[in-house]
């Protein structure tokens, strides 16, 4: 760990101000991750911006029927909050599916989004990786990648988004408020992540002097049927090999509305809306989720270790579906599949 | 002394509970000393070459740092590799950190930085900047397999693979029913809770090192001899070891470099190695293994062939006992061993809870259940059909062997019998339901070194029981203390027994599962001398009359006794030897797991929901101590059978499993209900307390039994470790 400046920011307004001149200036919020990339030297920062003080911790409806979700939200607050437990299920479940119940009392939203991928080479210094180290190299392309991405990988970069709360934001449909020197703006959560390219090292849209002020949900229909299903070397506590997220609404057996969103498997949470369409419309059977789960893995292609996430990812949506269309969520305490 | 009821063998709770529930316990790394200084290493990014130069100008220049430690400035080394030994070494020469400009293994100390502070000694180290000249490496065991060659040299203390019996060549392909298969088996960390740590109170006259450790006593050793303290008074103190699981079986990699610095700058030193570097400390080595089962049509075993290449370093011939069990535990009048290592360029692999054992049972009791479905019975039958009362390897009876009680005590338990034979008959919902069994073994031992111990009687009416063994967290404290109440007849809070420290009685190493049998056995007699002589004292004094019922004794009367001697403690030592009983008697501990296992059958997700383990070890002195090593190893076992991989990339010749988050451990949710069970076992013959040890036996069958009832719900033969869900859906597809 290097040494770093430490500054407690009064107001987003000098947060954002010390971000624009001061390049080597990093936000921290519940530090859940930044604390440990700088704890293994691959951040670094000049500057720590403590935000905590910032009045960014609020949930509130907005006029639309929506949320609007503070930055510094925690993940536990938010998964056991009235109004997201009941409209929202699917993004309790995600969260709940994440980290343990400690880091979960510690991590924010706003952290969330921006949280790291967790490929072993980047995080060793030792290494090359293009994300970590623009133009060194990377190793996991040829080497150990048996959980790296199966979709819209590159030739620089093979790295998974981690996350399991964002997986739930791509299906709900989301945007980020974020605010920098000149204003505030919107991104919705598809844009906000992006794919690596020859730029891995840039993992959102994000600019460096913009802040994340929240996050805004639309509407959430009643009734709604969902499901979280990750899929992971282990029971609990393990980054998904596969994640599903499904949001439908059913209307006398008819599919009229399907959000499928898939973690572990890009380098942003993976959705296909186009390939929802087809459900629309459809009854809600095996055959025609398999069909679906097909057209949404149809680009996907398998590194030397990870062939095996292709068709784990199409199960794991038939049955989230399945999950979804029967009303039985997969339950995030009990860690058997339904 | 007023005797209480025996506590020996009732479930007294740990007596170091409370200091370390309150944080009172001090571990290595809490001592505080004066004056002290912080090391951090530099470790090598490349697995085998030189290192050309190392710019650390920038790391000196950094506020707080007080040197920087290279092959080129360190205090004058021995040039001779055999000073290096260490009592548990294999073959070959040790690793000695910063010697020279070679670098042996990817993460080796290359430079150590010593600061006045933890903080800058680390953020200095990240200045380093090390280039090297590098060589082609080689790690990949698939690859090396091919020059694989039996060890020129034995491990001392190690009983060496059994010769062939019979002809088993010959008798294997005469078999009317043949099974043969490969296993593999991953590399594995120990990764106990406690990071390797060493601080090193540096004086003139006397150095006091407080090390993570399973020998103090052999840690002494080595630093007077290896780094040239003989001159000075050493004292290696481990009161409380956070776990080890054999890694702290040699000198770390901690204690030679913080001595190293202490020494050259005559100062306090601390050096803490972190979590990331405890792939480049040791390994459970990584093997290939062949299984050849013959059988005649009612499963009686004709011939056992088992061949194994495992895994070592390019400097020392590591071996453990991985065969040594495949000729005694089943009767088979053909057996052929044939174990050998294969050099790879990684740090040297370390004896790691039921070393070999783990790795070889894998596959003999796979291989088992394997021939169990190609005759079609029961693989419980299989093992009783081919039980054997004699070790057949030499040919002598055991000093006692309760397995076949492990078995049906253990089948009853788990409910065995209402078991459906056929794979893929069990299922409830979406999940496949397995069942699976396997039998576990362990050499039952006694230290292969003397050990002993000190009792003394104290002015306040106190015993202090003194040896230099340590408590690794297995329960030594505890069952020492409960051993010399009983001895003693005087009740627990009345006994204090002070563990891990080299200048108290010389006991050598804590491990091979002797420790119980060996230090029990040297308390129980250090206690039976000391209480002759206070009888003896007692009559010569007057304070009993007729010399019976020492009990009697209370405090004031025995600090009387004290006084009147004119001493102000009365003791009595006992040292243990291991004669045993020369070559008469075998002697194991044995166990029988029986796994279930559930598994959803299009996700390949699997849980282990049950565990039933049945123990035959003997006498059992703490059955709470001894149920938690079970259910402790039995959770190691869950993680060889599905998640433990010290997974190495072979471009870069580096393991890349550095935390939790890529070494995967069981979570509490991948651990259902483990139900241990001990058989009533006496043996008058293994140890003079009738005692086997418990360390190694819980973790030998955990994971075939867990492989075979993966077998048993999908009807796939997994022979490979980690069974994680990549290789599991494979199959399925």
């Amino acid at each position: 760990m290097r040494r770093f400046e430490y500054l407690r920011a009064a107001s987003i307004d000098q947060a954002i101000e010390r971000l624009s001149f001061d390049p080597g200036a990093k936000l921290l919020a519940g530090g859940t991750n930044l604390v440990d990339l700088m704890k293994y030297d691959v951040a670094c920062p000049t500057t720590i911006i403590d935000i905590n003080d910032l009045p960014l911790g609020d949930i509130k409806e907005t006029s639309d029927g929506g949320l609007r979700i503070g930055a510094l939200v925690t993940n536990s607050d938010l998964a056991f909050h009235p109004v997201i437990e009941n409209r929202y299920p699917l993004l309790a479940s995600a969260i709940l599916a994440g980290a343990s119940a400690q880091l979960r009392n510690a991590a924010t939203v706003a952290g969330n989004l921006l949280q790291r991928t967790r490929c072993s080479y980047f995080y060793d210094v030792m290494t090359p990786c293009n994300k970590r180290t623009p133009g060194s190299g990377c190793p996991a392309r040829n080497g150990l990648n048996r959980n790296h991405a199966i979709l819209g990988a590159s030739q620089d970069c093979v790295a998974t988004h981690p996350s399991d709360m964002c997986v739930a934001l791509a299906a709900i449909g989301t945007m980020i408020v974020v605010q920098g020197p000149n204003g505030a703006r919107s991104i919705s959560l598809a844009d906000f992540h992006r794919l690596p390219g020859d730029t891995p090292e840039q993992d959102t849209t994000l600019r460096n002097n913009e802040i994340i002020l929240g996050i805004e949900l639309p509407p959430a229909p009643e009734f709604q049927r969902y499901s979280y299903l990750k899929i992971r070397d282990r029971l609990s506590y393990a980054f998904a090999l596969v994640s599903a997220a499904a949001l439908l609404t059913i209307d006398d057996g008819v599919i009229s509305t399907a959000h499928v969103a898939l973690g572990g498997v890009a380098h942003k949470p993976w959705r296909d809306t186009a390939a929802e369409v087809v459900l629309v419309g459809r009854p809600a059977s095996r055959g025609n989720f398999h069909q679906f789960a097909s057209m949404l893995l149809s680009r996907s292609e398998a590194l030397s270790q990870n062939g095996f996430k292709i068709e784990l990812a199409r199960r794991t949506v038939v049955r989230a579906l399945e999950q979804a269309a029967s009303r039985t969520p997969q339950s995030q305490s009990d860690k058997r599949v339904h | 002394m007023d005797q209480g009821p025996a506590i020996t063998g009732k479930s007294i709770p740990r007596i170091d509970g409370p200091v370390k529930v309150r944080g009172q316990a001090k571990y290595a790394a809490e001592y505080d000393v004066a004056d002290l200084l912080h090391a951090a290493i530099v470790s090598a990014s490349i697995a085998k070459g030189r290192v050309i130069s190392i710019d650390a100008a920038a790391a000196k220049n950094f506020p707080g740092v007080v040197a920087v430690l290279t092959h080129k400035n360190r205090p004058w080394f021995w040039p001779f590799s055999f000073l290096y030994k260490d009592l548990a070494g294999p073959p070959g020469k040790p690793f000695r950190p910063l010697y020279d400009d070679r670098v042996l293994f990817s993460g080796q100390p290359v430079a150590l930085i010593v600061a006045d502070n933890y903080e800058a000694a680390r953020d200095a180290a990240a200045l380093v900047s090390v280039s090297y000249e590098r060589e082609q490496h080689a790690t990949d065991l698939a690859v090396e397999v091919s020059k694989a060659y039996k060890p020129p040299r034995h491990r001392l203390g190690l009983a060496p693979t059994p010769h062939p019996t019979g002809d088993a060549d010959r008798a294997f392909l005469a078999s009317p029913v043949k099974v043969e298969a490969s296993y593999t088996t991953a590399a594995e960390n120990h990764h106990p809770m406690e990071l390797f740590a060493t601080t090193v109170e540096w004086s003139d006259k006397i150095v006091t090192v407080y090390d993570k450790t399973q020998s103090p006593k052999s840690v002494e050793i080595f630093l007077k001899v290896a780094l040239r303290l003989f001159r000075r008074k050493v004292r290696v103190v481990s009161s409380f070891v956070g776990g080890a699981f054999g890694l702290g079986l040699r000198p770390q990699q901690s204690v030679i470099l913080a001595v190293l610095a202490a020494k050259a700058l005559k100062r306090s030193v601390r050096l803490v190695l972190p979590r990331d570097h405890m792939f480049a400390l040791g390994y459970r080595a990584n093997a290939i293994q062949t299984v050849s089962l013959g059988a005649d049509e009612n499963g009686r075993l004709l011939a056992i062939k088992h061949q194994a290449v495992a895994a070592t370093s390019q400097s020392e011939d590591a071996q453990d006992p991985m065969l040594n069990f495949s000729a005694s535990l089943y009767r088979c009048d053909n057996v052929k061993l044939t174990y050998q290592l294969a050099k790879l360029d990684t740090v040297s692999p370390c004896d790691m809870r039921a070393p070999g054992a783990a790795t070889g049972m894998f596959a003999l009791e796979c291989a088992m259940d394997e021939l169990a479905y190609a005759i079609n019975i029961d693989p419980l039958a299989l093992r009783l059909a081919n039980y054997t009362e004699r070790d057949q390897s030499e040919n002598r009876p055991f000093s006692s062997k309760a397995l076949r009680e492990c078995y049906l005590q253990g089948a009853e338990r788990f409910g065995w019998a209402k078991r459906s034979h056929a794979p893929r008959s069990m299922r409830k919902g979406k999940e496949l339901i397995g069942w699976g069994m396997a039998t576990g073994v362990w050499e039952a031992a006694m230290s292969p070194a003397p050990a002993r111990v000190k009792v003394s009687l104290l002015a306040d009416g106190r015993f202090e029981v003194t040896t230099s063994i340590t408590d690794i967290g297995t329960g030594t404290y505890t069952i020492l203390t409960q051993i010399a109440a009983d001895a003693l007849g005087a009740p627990r809070e009345r006994v204090v027994v002070k563990l891990g420290d080299s200048a108290l009685p010389f006991n050598p190493i804590q491990g091979g599962s002797w420790t119980a049998a060996t230090s029990g056995s040297a308390v129980q007699a250090a206690c039976d001398k000391l209480k002759k002589k206070i009888l003896l004292r007692a009559k010569q004094t007057g304070i009993v009359g007729n010399g019976q019922a020492t009990e009697l004794l209370s405090p004031a009367a025995l600090a009387d006794l004290l006084k009147l001697s004119g001493s102000d403690n009365l003791s009595a030592t006992a040292t243990i030897i291991n004669v045993k009983f020369g070559k008469k008697y075998a002697s194991a501990t044995h166990s029988a797991v029986f796994a279930e296992v559930r598994i959803d059958e299009e996700l390949a997700v699997v849980r282990v929901t049950r565990l039933v383990c049945t123990v035959a070890a003997g006498r059992i002195l703490n059955p709470a101590t001894a149920r938690s090593q079970i259910i402790g190893a039995s959770v190691m076992g869950i993680g060889k059978a599905l998640y433990e991989d010290a997974a190495t990339d072979h471009n870069l010749g580096r393991c890349m499993a550095h935390n939790f988050a890529d070494y995967h451990i069981p979570s509490n949710a991948d651990v259902y209900d483990i139900e241990v069970l001990f058989v009533e076992e006496t043996d008058d013959k293994v140890s003079p307390i009738g005692v086997k040890g418990l360390g190694e036996i819980g973790s030998v069958a955990v994971a075939p039994a867990i492989a075979n009832a993966i077998f048993h719900a999908t009807g796939q033969r997994m022979r490979d470790l980690p069974i994680t869900i990549d290789r599991l859906t494979r199959l399925s597809d």
